[in-house]
């Protein structure tokens, strides 16, 4: 019975974290076009982002291919999320305190991916041990080795991110009632997985029976490992922080795709009969309410009607 | 004195000041200015500045708002300011950046990573007020409580206390102009988030829904570019007037007969200045027709309604003047049927048309735009006119104007003209890309209103002083005459009243002035001596 709250409850977790993330996803992208903001350098210039330049260099620029770059979004995007290598150039001091915490938690997103891989080892009736073979052995050792690296570092950055917060003026008036509940939260929910596992399941076996338990919809072998009661609040408490942080702005996780890749690197220009023309179109069509004289949006007039009138012509 | 603690909620508390500007606690700044003594003093607001205007913030004005007579008044414009507050964040008001908008509004972790960056924060001596986020904070959580959740159960424990009433409106106005919309924060945030757009849509909200800007902007900007043709106030008549005594000027100059081309249908270029060079500057216009003539273009200028006035305010604070007057620069290259529209040494207005319209030019309007400094570096590569380096002898330095930089991504062709013709050329650090605005950004430079003079010199283009003294600092002696290369017209405003503020031409002979002046001085066409050494 215990199990099968726990499996339903961390499906729920699941659920809501992606449908969290699948909805704010849909309605950033639905959002109507806006007039181009972008910020040198833009990654994907060819040859020239190394020092910020753009097609904009190039004389009759509209004549000529853009040569846009993968390779090169991917140079500055790897080493900014998983290195975070802007805080590191811009504010060093919070980069000692942010980077554990974020190396710390993508150690733990790739930990559930071992844990998935080893629940599905026990459900097919291959589990991993010390003398499981070469990948079950390698991935078995992996597996408490990414949990206590994880666990330890998201810990450490966390405390260190709570004690800037609470101690430095600078960060403290800025820091709302709900930020230290964020901070508390993840030093709750990693400070009861590592104790839960320091004192109840130190190879994360039994974690891994869970994931077995899950994966088989709570149907896995007789043999798995029992919970002991601090997993089971360790699970508790992981659920709920998955499916928690995408609905507040930690959700910068994904959103940061859009305001890197739809405003500081949408470098797009609008070329006549294009499909930028197309949506910029239906754009103008809207009717302002603006109330200020020179514009007296009556919500009738179409953006086109008020930017193509004059304000003298408004007034009189 | 130590200086007092600001909070976010402080900006809604009533008091005369919400922080003052106290000399002392600016960033020193190197030889010869390192001692506070050594500069001017900040004017205090008059009496009756006081007691007309709101200037509750700091110790200056640029917005000009007439104090509300009562209550009632208060109360009214709090709630325009609210109605505006809605409208912003709804696709038929603000399509043109709601997304930015949004993103900005709901993912900043304050971490602060963007303070450094901003010359404004640095240079008042890290000002709690100036902070890039302060603004943003303010705004964010006007918005989180009064648009978004409307107050709900959890909505101060989840966003931040903030109060609205007049004080803090009247504050917020003021602050979206401390900021010079240089977006060098924006380039150092980890997560995406532009304190610069969140300026620029409070001022948005203020013109658009409250009628509420700086004069210099609007009344006597966009508004007179719009019906008469520039912000200048020169009519077409006039503005030919000017551009032939200009011709007459810089024929006998160089010595090379130049008549500038007017409403040519058919030919390749329209060119588009800034109208301010025509009456600030007229040697930059000049070097223009001499280099575009000498090299043989295909070019005109028009002298239609905003035709020779490339300036566009609405960039700043209001979509609606923006589009207006891009139509209108659109609507005159249209009617000549010209290939290309080539705007002159002007920053925004660079990137009003090239990169802000270009979302709002569609169909036959679409009419492409390039940089004077990629055709520039076309002439010159090309060995179109002939140049003699040595002419320019003398020390430079350039300034990237964001606008163009920063924002346009024109680094390189500027940077490849200055090593052909300027010797003596080096860079300013930082530089490109990571620039540090002149000061008079986003308005600035044409703003000097009350003491807003003393503020922007002080403060806002304290950051560019520093750079140009150390650029130099080897040169500073006044025998040896040092030029700073600004292509940029409000650039060059902001750094004409800059040296003259801290007497930088007197004392140490550091002139600015455009590019094209630098070229028309080494072209070996031209009679030697183009470039008039002093301050104008």
């Amino acid at each position: 019975m215990v199990y099968s709250m726990l499996i339903m409850f961390s499906y729920a977790a699941a659920i809501v974290c992606l449908s969290a993330i699948l909805w704010r996803a849909v309605k950033i992208a639905s959002l109507p076009i806006h007039l181009r903001w972008e910020l040198y350098p833009v990654a994907h210039e060819k040859g020239r982002s190394s020092y910020g330049g753009s097609y904009l260099e190039e004389s009759d620029w509209w004549a000529k291919p853009r040569e846009s770059s993968f390779i090169g979004e991917l140079k500055v995007m790897i080493p900014e999320i998983l290195l975070l290598a802007g805080v590191w150039e811009h504010n060093r001091s919070h980069w000692f305190r942010s980077f554990p915490f974020h190396i710390g938690l993508y150690i733990l997103v790739g930990l559930v991916g071992l844990l998935l891989i080893g629940g599905i080892a026990i459900a097919i009736g291959f589990p991993l041990s010390v003398d499981a073979g070469l990948v079950g052995t390698l991935l078995y050792h992996l597996t408490y080795v990414a949990g206590y690296a994880g666990l330890v570092l998201g810990l450490l950055g966390t405390a260190a991110l709570l004690i800037r917060r609470l101690f430095n003026q600078d960060y403290r008036e800025y820091t709302k009632k709900s930020d230290y509940f964020n901070l508390v939260f993840f030093l709750l929910a990693l400070g009861v997985a590592l104790l839960a596992h320091l004192v109840a399941d130190p190879d994360f076996a039994a974690l891994r029976g869970y994931f077995a338990r899950l994966v088989t919809l709570g149907l896995a072998p007789a043999e798995v490992a029992p919970l002991s009661a601090l997993s089971v609040a360790e699970i508790v408490l992981a659920s709920m922080l998955v499916a928690y942080v995408p609905l507040t702005h930690m959700s910068h996780f994904f959103t940061k795709w859009f305001t890197y890749h739809d405003i500081r690197w949408n470098d797009e220009p609008n070329l006549a009969g294009g499909k930028i023309e197309h949506r910029v179109g239906n754009m103008l069509k809207y009717t302002p309410t603006w109330s200020a004289s020179h514009i007296s949006g009556d919500g009738k007039k179409t953006w086109v009607d008020v930017t193509t009138s004059n304000v003298e012509e408004d007034e009189e | 004195m130590k200086r007092k603690r600001i909070k976010v909620g402080d900006i809604s508390k009533p008091s005369p000041k919400l922080t003052e500007l106290r000399k002392e606690d600016f960033a020193p700044l190197p030889t010869p200015f390192e001692r506070p003594e050594s500069t001017p003093g900040m004017a205090p607001l008059s009496d009756k500045a006081e007691a007309q205007y709101e200037s509750s913030l700091d110790d200056t004005i640029a917005v000009s708002i007439p104090k509300p007579k009562n209550k009632d008044e208060e109360d009214a414009l709090v709630a325009k300011f609210l109605s505006g507050l809605e409208k912003l964040f709804t696709k038929e008001n603000n399509w043109t950046f709601l997304q930015p908008l949004l993103l900005s509004m709901d993912h900043c972790a304050t971490c602060h990573t963007c303070s450094d960056a901003c010359h404004i924060y640095e240079s008042s001596g890290k000002n709690p007020v100036y902070r890039p986020g302060y603004r943003s904070e303010v705004f964010r959580r006007l918005y989180k409580k009064y648009v978004k959740s409307k107050g709900g159960l959890l909505q101060s424990w989840r966003d931040g206390e903030i109060e609205l009433n007049w004080t803090t409106v009247a504050r917020l106005a003021e602050l979206a102009y401390r900021c010079n919309l240089c977006r060098r924060c924006a380039q150092t945030c980890p997560i995406g988030v532009d304190n610069g757009l969140i300026a620029h849509e409070i001022r948005k909200l203020f013109s658009q829904e409250m009628g509420i800007a700086p004069k210099e902007l609007h009344e006597n900007g966009s508004v007179l570019q719009l019906k008469v043709g520039s912000s200048t106030g020169m009519n077409k008549a006039v503005v030919k007037d000017n551009m032939e005594f200009i011709d007459e000027d810089v024929s006998e100059l160089t010595g090379l007969q130049i008549e500038t081309p007017w409403d040519k249908v058919g030919a390749d270029i329209l060119l588009i200045h800034n109208a301010g060079e025509i009456m600030a500057w007229p040697m930059n216009p000049g070097a223009f027709g001499v280099i575009f003539e000498s090299a043989g273009l295909s070019w005109t200028m028009s002298s239609e309604l905003a035709g020779y006035d490339s300036i566009n305010y609405g960039l700043w604070y209001d979509d609606a003047q923006f589009a207006r007057v891009a139509i209108k620069h659109a609507e005159a290259a249209k009617k000549l049927g010209v290939k290309k529209i080539v705007l002159g040494e002007c920053g925004h207005a660079h990137k009003a048309l090239t990169v802000i319209a270009d979302r709002v030019l569609t169909g036959d309007l679409n009419i492409p735009r390039e940089s004077c400094m990629v055709t520039l570096e076309q002439i010159i590569s090309s060995g179109r006119i002939k140049v003699d380096p040595d002419r320019n002898d003398f020390p430079v330095t350039l300034h990237d104007p964001c606008n163009l930089v920063r924002l346009m991504g024109i680094v390189e062709p500027q940077r490849r003209i200055l090593r052909k013709i300027a010797p003596r050329f080096r860079e300013m650090h930082p530089h490109g890309v990571q620039n540090y605005c002149c000061g008079g950004g986003s308005g600035f430079a044409i703003m000097s209103g009350h003491n807003f003079n003393d503020w922007r010199h002080q403060i806002a283009g304290r950051k560019k002083l520093e750079q140009i003294l150390e650029a130099f600092k080897d040169e500073l002696d006044p025998s040896i005459k040092k030029y700073v290369c600004a292509p940029c017209s409000n650039c060059k405003g902001q750094l004409r009243d800059l040296f003259t503020y801290y007497d930088l031409w007197e004392k140490h002979s550091i002139l600015y002035d455009g590019l094209v002046e630098l070229i028309v001085n080494c072209m070996t066409d031209v009679k030697p001596g183009f470039i008039e050494w002093e301050m104008h």
